[in-house]
C-alpha cells in the first residue's frame, strides 16, 4: 500500500510467556483495542516499525503530488484545474499529518526526510509509474486514491493513537480524491472516441500498478503476523486487495470500459471477484529502484528540499533575530 | 546549529462556538507562520473560526504513570451524575 513491505523490526511472534510484564500489559491494551500514545511505554520493535511504516507512507503522500503536479498546468479546464491544485494540496496535508504522527515517535522530520533521499526508506511503488495524459490523472485519482482509501479505512483501528487519528482525518479528505478522479474520467469515457480510447488505456496501464499497492500476498511475508498482532496492520493484503478489486469493478462497467484482465469474473461461490495477479517480478524491481520513473521521482524531491534549504534558513534566521531582540528589550 | 523549524501544536474553534480544538502539529519558524501554515493545513474546509498555535515544547503534560491516582478516583464518585437520583415521575422533567 502506500506502506509496503515493512519489515517488522522482530523476528516472529514472542509466545506469551516469554513477555515482560511491560510487553503482557502492552498487548493486553492492544488486544482490548485501548490505543497506545506517544509517553506510554512500547516494545522498541514496536516503535521501530511504526516509524517505518508511517514514514513510508508519509512519504508516498509527498511523492504522490509529482505525478499529479506534472498535470496541473495543463488540465482541461480552470475547474479542473482548481480541483486537481486542491486534491494535490491535500496530499501535502497528508504528509504532513503522517510526518508529525511520526514525530511522536522520537524521529524527526527532516530526518525521515533524509533517509527517503539517502535511499534508506521508500515510498509506495505506484509513484514510480508515469502520468502520461489527462486521463491517467482520472485514473489516478479513481484507482490509486481508491486503493489508498481501502488501506486507509481500516488502518484507521490501527493501535497507535497518533496514526489512527492521521488516518482519520486523512479518510474524510480522500474521498473527494477518488470521486473528482471518477469524474474526470467518466467525462473521457462517454466523451468522443479518442477520449474513450485514452481512457481505456489509462485503465488499462494503471490497474496492475494498482493492485500492487497492497503489496504481495501476505504468504509471501513474515512480517505481517507480527504487524497484525500488534494492529499496525489491520487487514492483510490480499483481503484489501479483493476488497479494493470487488469495488471498483462494478465502477469500470458503469464506464462500459473493458476490463483490464480477461480473468476477471465473478466467482458465484467466493462472493467475490477473481482476477489475475499482478506480476509480482515487475513490482520488486519497481522496488529496488529500476521503475520508469524512480530516478526522476528522487531526482525532483531532492531537487525542491535542497532548493528550498535559503528560504527555511533564511525564515528561521529571521524568526531567531526577532525572539533574541524581543527578549533584549524586556 | 540544526535548522529544524519547531513544532507547533494547533488548535481550531469551530464554528458553533465551542472551545478550542487540538486537531494537530506542523513546523515553523515562528507564531505568525505556525498560524499562516495551520490555516492553510487546518481549515481548508471550513473547519475553523479562530487559530491558536503554541509551541510544542511549552506544552506540560500529565504522565501516563499516574493515570490511576488522577484518574481512578473519580470513577467511584457516581453520585457526581445526574442519572445517580431518582425524581418520580410525578415532578415532570428535572
Ligand atoms: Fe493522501
Ligand atoms: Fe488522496
Amino acid at each position: 500500500m502506500y506502506a509496503q513491505m515493512i519489515k517488522t523490526a522482530s523476528n516472529g511472534i514472542k509466545p506469551r510467556e516469554e513477555m515482560s510484564e511491560e510487553e503482557r500489559a502492552f498487548q493486553d491494551k492492544i488486544d482490548n483495542d485501548i490505543k497506545i500514545e506517544p509517553r506510554d511505554w512500547m516494545p522498541e520493535d514496536y516503535r521501530r516499525t511504526l516509524i517505518r511504516q508511517i514514514g513510508q507512507h508519509a512519504h508516498s503522500e509527498v511523492v504522490g503530488q509529482l505525478p499529479e503536479g506534472n498535470w496541473i498546468t495543463r488540465a482541461p479546464t480552470l475547474e479542473r484545474k482548481a480541483i486537481l491544485l486542491a486534491k494535490v494540496q491535500d496530499e501535502a496535508g497528508h504528509g504532513l499529518y503522517l510526518y508529525s504522527a511520526a514525530e511522536t515517535l522520537g524521529v524527526s522530520r527532516d530526518e525521515l526526510i533524509e533517509l527517503l533521499h539517502e535511499g534508506k526508506m521508500k515510498y509506495s511503488s505506484i509513484f514510480n509509474y508515469p502520468t502520461l495524459n489527462w486521463a491517467d490523472i482520472g485514473a489516478v485519482g479513481w484507482l490509486v486514491d481508491g486503493a489508498a482509501i481501502v488501506n486507509q479505512v481500516a488502518l484507521q483501528r490501527t493501535s497507535y493513537g497518533p496514526y489512527s487519528r492521521a488516518m482519520i482525518r486523512i479518510c474524510k479528505e480522500e474521498s473527494f480524491h477518488a470521486r473528482q478522479g471518477y469524474d474526470a474520467i467518466r467525462a473521457m469515457a462517454f466523451g468522443t472516441p479518442e477520449q474513450k480510447r485514452q481512457a481505456q488505456d489509462a485503465l488499462n496501464r494503471l490497474w496492475f500498478p494498482a493492485l500492487m499497492m497492497f503489496g504481495p500476498s501476505d504468504a509471501e511475508s513474515t512480517h505481517s503476523e507480527q504487524s497484525m498482532a500488534w494492529k499496525i496492520k489491520v487487514k492483510s493484503n490480499d483481503e484489501l486487495r479483493q476488497q479494493f478489486v470487488d469495488q471498483t469493478i462494478p465502477q469500470i462497467e458503469y464506464l462500459k470500459l473493458d476490463l483490464p484482465d480477461p480473468n476477471i469474473k465473478w466467482n458465484e461461490e467466493r462472493g467475490h471477484y477473481d482476477f489475475s495477479e499482478p506480476d509480482w517480478p515487475e513490482f520488486f524491481n519497481v522496488i529496488k529502484g529500476n521503475g520508469p520513473c524512480n530516478v526522476d521521482r528522487m531526482k525532483d524531491r531532492v531537487a525542491a528540499w535542497d532548493d528550498g534549504e535559503w528560504v527555511r534558513d533564511g525564515l528561521l534566521a529571521h524568526a531567531r533575530k526577532k525572539a533574541a531582540r524581543k527578549v533584549a528589550a524586556e | 546549529m540544526k535548522n529544524e523549524w519547531p513544532l507547533w501544536e494547533i488548535f481550531i474553534r469551530g464554528q458553533h462556538g465551542l472551545s478550542h480544538r487540538h486537531v494537530g502539529s506542523l513546523h515553523a519558524p515562528d507564531a505568525e507562520m505556525a498560524v499562516k501554515n495551520a490555516r492553510d493545513v487546518y481549515t481548508r474546509r471550513n473547519e475553523g473560526v479562530s487559530i491558536w498555535v503554541v509551541e510544542a515544547k511549552h506544552i506540560a503534560a500529565s504522565a501516563p504513570s499516574e493515570k490511576g491516582p488522577l484518574f481512578e478516583p473519580s470513577e467511584s464518585k457516581i453520585y457526581r451524575h445526574p442519572t445517580f437520583y431518582d425524581i418520580p415521575d410525578e415532578v415532570g422533567h428535572m
